[in-house]
């Protein structure tokens, strides 16, 4: 019979070490369904009867986060056997407020005392027998650093689900909201849906006017009158809000069974405080965090991380997997178009991705380093004020500086958010930063139509990715997708420490490995479709290899491109190159050089390339426009599929990447119609008109006030 | 009266009220700070918002926006 076990807990009181040693390698994490919130599930070590659970890190199950809301659902729907909740010894006023509620939950609940080492390292001590009575469930020690006390949690919490006795709650509140809540539970006592054992949980429910459980109980009017009666007079008497006194009462118990249980010695500072003294000291605090940042910066973009990849890329996937593939395929006698499919369509598109793999684990292995010592939530604490005007988290800062690198890791490390809207948010707007490689595409525009001025449309490019950032936040906002309160940022600080080697290594490659299984399959099918529609077409009535602008794509480009005459280049090179740039960005480039008959091995800054391209654009701003709608506009397909993975939702990948296509797009009108205007390229039309009423619009949604905001702002 | 947001860096206040309603004032319950509970302020973050604040054995952070809804007094 197969037991299933729920893993309860704050963050960071070393969760997910406990997770990984009750389960060894054998996990499987997903997402739980419709949200971003990561799910991972295991089979206990040496019992594959027991399945393990990891809910979300919480503080407690209030209805109001995401993660609150996904771990009371999975509790009171799925009904897990028992609960191994694990709580932060030093730090055990707070984390035994959540066992307060999940006690409610009427599952069978086992406590593990987590760290409890450290804190008699400190010189506090705790009474277990007595806090084990008080709060009405099991203890065991353990150290999920070190993996002892494991092995006897688990047993303890299968020993428990075999038992099957519903777990009644023993702790109580102040005497007159108790009497409160006896008289709530006797209104809805005896039906079908709250047995015994949940009495509690919905009185307590009721009292806090939680609106999920109003809703679930369908009560009769009469009964809804007298507990409102009940509740408002015990608000009166405290002058509070319930839902304000229920958390009260929990702490007041908490309170005074530590003040029995725990003996305190402890001094003021711990080593942690005393690293955080210097770390996000007022003067040091910016001067370090860019140290940071710019080490991982150096190694994993610039230095270290581009070497691997440009490796990955030129030696291993170029010569090394080409080669032998080639090799294989004339051996076998392999039909031409098939061999170039696999050779250029498949390995030449897959490999331009999976050759960022070893790159991105670099990045992955620093992203959590800085988030296993504790860095990370620091650098949430030092950015937040900028970046909270734009809409997003001060961890916004390193997805943004990771996809100048490369968009794909920096989507990736959007994760490291808690909060959904400002994940998503930074999601949709990381790649508009230039990538790596977008930079041959603005060399070669930049060459082509300013030769003079070249230096100055790199940073012109960067500023304008910054800009589009910047508007976005301010913008989307204000939209019906991002509105709502300013999601709290009360946040916790966790005390520094020295990250596992194995806690890094499984975080490290779990991010990787399902980049490579998720984003592989989107990126391998869309590379596969654009080399044949690049390199088929219908010649002689039938469909055959054909090349430039007979092929399919050439067909399509040639339909698509009114599209883009407003943006003035409304040619089908300059769309098939745009739908060429979807693979890779870099493929721009390569894909003139084939338009111009100088093949696709062309450089950026090849004389005869700059020239054609020069004709091919009627003005500079056209020129412009098209590099910066290639710019802005939806990222190549692995960092579609890094999105899609993230954003875990078909729907909010299709409005990340339409956003961004709809913001290249009127970027580059008000860049070509208002721009060809104030240079005296263009005449002023129709056109003018549409440019000008873009830049209107651009305008209104940054300044406009925000409908969804509500008069009181506070709270 | 005061609040926290006004309170002095190094300085130990009580919570005396808190105001408002819905998910930001559970959240900052949840964290810990409930009435009467003692609040030690560290230090303010280097652009000048959020601050650190100490609370029942652990350091938590919070803008001044919210710390404005926390009344204290001298502990």
């Amino acid at each position: 019979m197969e037991i299933k076990v729920a893993l309860a807990g704050n963050p960071n009181s070393g969760k997910t070490t406990l997770f990984n040693s009750l389960t060894g390698s054998n996990q499987y994490v997903g997402n739980w369904p419709g949200v971003t919130v990561e799910k991972k599930e295991g089979r206990l070590k040496g019992n594959k009867d027991v399945l393990i659970v990891d809910l979300p890190g919480i503080y407690s199950l209030s209805p109001y986060t995401l993660e609150e809301v996904v771990t009371r659902d999975f509790l009171m729907n799925e009904k897990p056997d028992v609960i191994i909740n694990l709580v932060d010894a030093t730090n055990i006023e707070r984390n035994l407020y959540l066992t307060t509620q999940l006690a409610e939950i009427g599952i069978p609940m086992v406590i593990a005392l987590n760290m409890i080492d450290l804190l008699k390292n400190f010189g506090d001590d705790i009474n277990i027998d007595k806090l084990s009575k008080e709060i009405g469930f099991d203890i065991v020690e353990v150290s999920a650093l070190k993996g002892t006390g494991v092995l006897e949690v688990a047993t303890k919490a299968v020993e428990l689900a075999k038992r099957k006795e519903k777990a009644i709650p023993v702790h109580k509140f102040g005497s007159d909201v108790e009497r409160a809540l006896s008289q709530i539970g006797s209104l809805i006592k005896n039906r079908d849906d709250i047995p015994d054992e949940l009495l509690r949980w919905f009185s307590v429910k009721l009292f806090e006017r939680d609106k999920k459980v109003i809703e679930q109980l369908k009560l009769s009017g009469d009964i809804s009158d007298k507990i409102e009666k009940i509740i408002s007079d015990i608000e009166k008497m405290h002058d509070d809000d319930s839902e304000s006194i229920i958390t009260n009462e929990r702490y007041e118990f908490i309170t005074k069974v530590v003040a029995s249980t725990v003996k305190k010695h402890r001094g003021n500072m711990t080593v942690s405080d005393k690293i955080d003294r210097v770390v996000t000291n007022r003067i040091l605090a910016l001067p370090i965090f860019a140290l940071v940042i710019f080490i991982i910066y150096f190694i994993s973009v610039s230095t270290l991380g581009t070497i691997i990849t440009d490796w990955t890329n030129d030696v291993f996937f170029g010569e090394w997997v080409t080669g032998a593939a080639a090799t294989l395929l004339t051996k076998i006698g392999t039909a031409e178009w098939l061999s170039d499919l696999i050779l250029n369509g498949i390995i030449g598109g897959v490999g331009s991705v999976l050759g960022f793999v070893p790159q991105m684990f670099l990045l992955f292995f620093f992203l959590s380093l800085l988030e296993d010592c504790g860095y990370m939530a620091r650098v949430a604490f030092i950015m937040d004020k900028i970046f909270r005007k734009f809409g997003l988290s001060g961890k916004s800062f390193i997805p943004l500086l990771i996809s100048s690198g490369c968009g794909v890791p920096g989507v990736m490390a959007t994760k490291t958010i808690e909060n959904e809207k400002d994940r998503r948010m930074t999601t949709m707007v990381t790649t508009f930063i230039p990538c790596g490689a977008k930079i041959p595409v603005i060399a070669l525009i930049a060459g082509a139509m300013l030769p003079d001025y070249a230096g100055l449309v790199a940073p012109a490019v960067y500023f304008i990715g910054i800009f589009a950032v910047i508007v976005s936040g301010i913008a989307l906002k204000k939209t019906k997708l991002f509105a709502g309160d300013p999601s709290p940022f009360v946040m916790e600080l966790p005390q520094y420490h020295v990250p596992s080697v194995k806690g890094l290594w499984v975080h490290m490659w779990e991010r990787g490995s399902s980049f490579i299984k998720k984003a592989g399959t989107i990126i391998f099918v869309s590379s596969a479709v654009i080399w044949f529609l690049s390199n088929f077409g219908i010649s002689g009535g039938s469909v055959g290899m054909v090349e430039g602008s007979k092929s399919f794509l050439g067909m399509i480009g040639g339909f698509i491109a009114p599209v883009f005459a407003p943006l003035g280049f409304g040619t089908w090179q300059a769309t098939v190159a745009t739908f060429s740039g979807l693979v890779a960005k870099e493929n721009v480039v390569a894909t003139f050089g084939i338009f111009f008959g100088l093949g696709n091995e062309i450089i950026e800054d090849d004389p005869t390339l700059l020239n054609m391209v020069a004709q091919l654009f009627p003005s500079v701003v056209a020129g412009m426009s098209f590099l910066i709608f290639n710019m802005l506009c939806a990222p190549c397909f692995a960092a579609i599929g890094a999105i899609r993975k993230e954003m875990a939702s078909g729907k909010w990948t299709l409005i990340a990447v339409g956003y961004q296509t709809l913001l290249a797009y009127i970027f580059s009108l008000i860049i070509y119609q208002v721009g060809g205007l104030l240079i005296g390229a263009l005449t002023f039309g129709l056109g003018s008109v549409a440019g000008i009423i873009a830049l209107v619009f651009v305008l209104y949604m940054l300044f406009r006030p925000n409908p969804y905001l509500k008069k009181d702002l506070k709270m | 009266m005061r609040t926290l947001k006004d309170a002095k860096i190094g300085s130990t206040v009580r919570v005396v009220k808190l105001c408002g309603k819905g998910p930001l004032k559970r959240r900052i319950m949840d964290m810990g700070i409930t009435k009467g509970t003692q609040i030690y302020l560290r230090k303010v973050a280097p652009l000048g918002d959020p601050i650190e604040v100490h609370v029942r054995g652990y350091e938590l952070s919070l803008r001044k926006s919210e710390a404005e809804n926390i009344f204290v007094e001298k502990a």
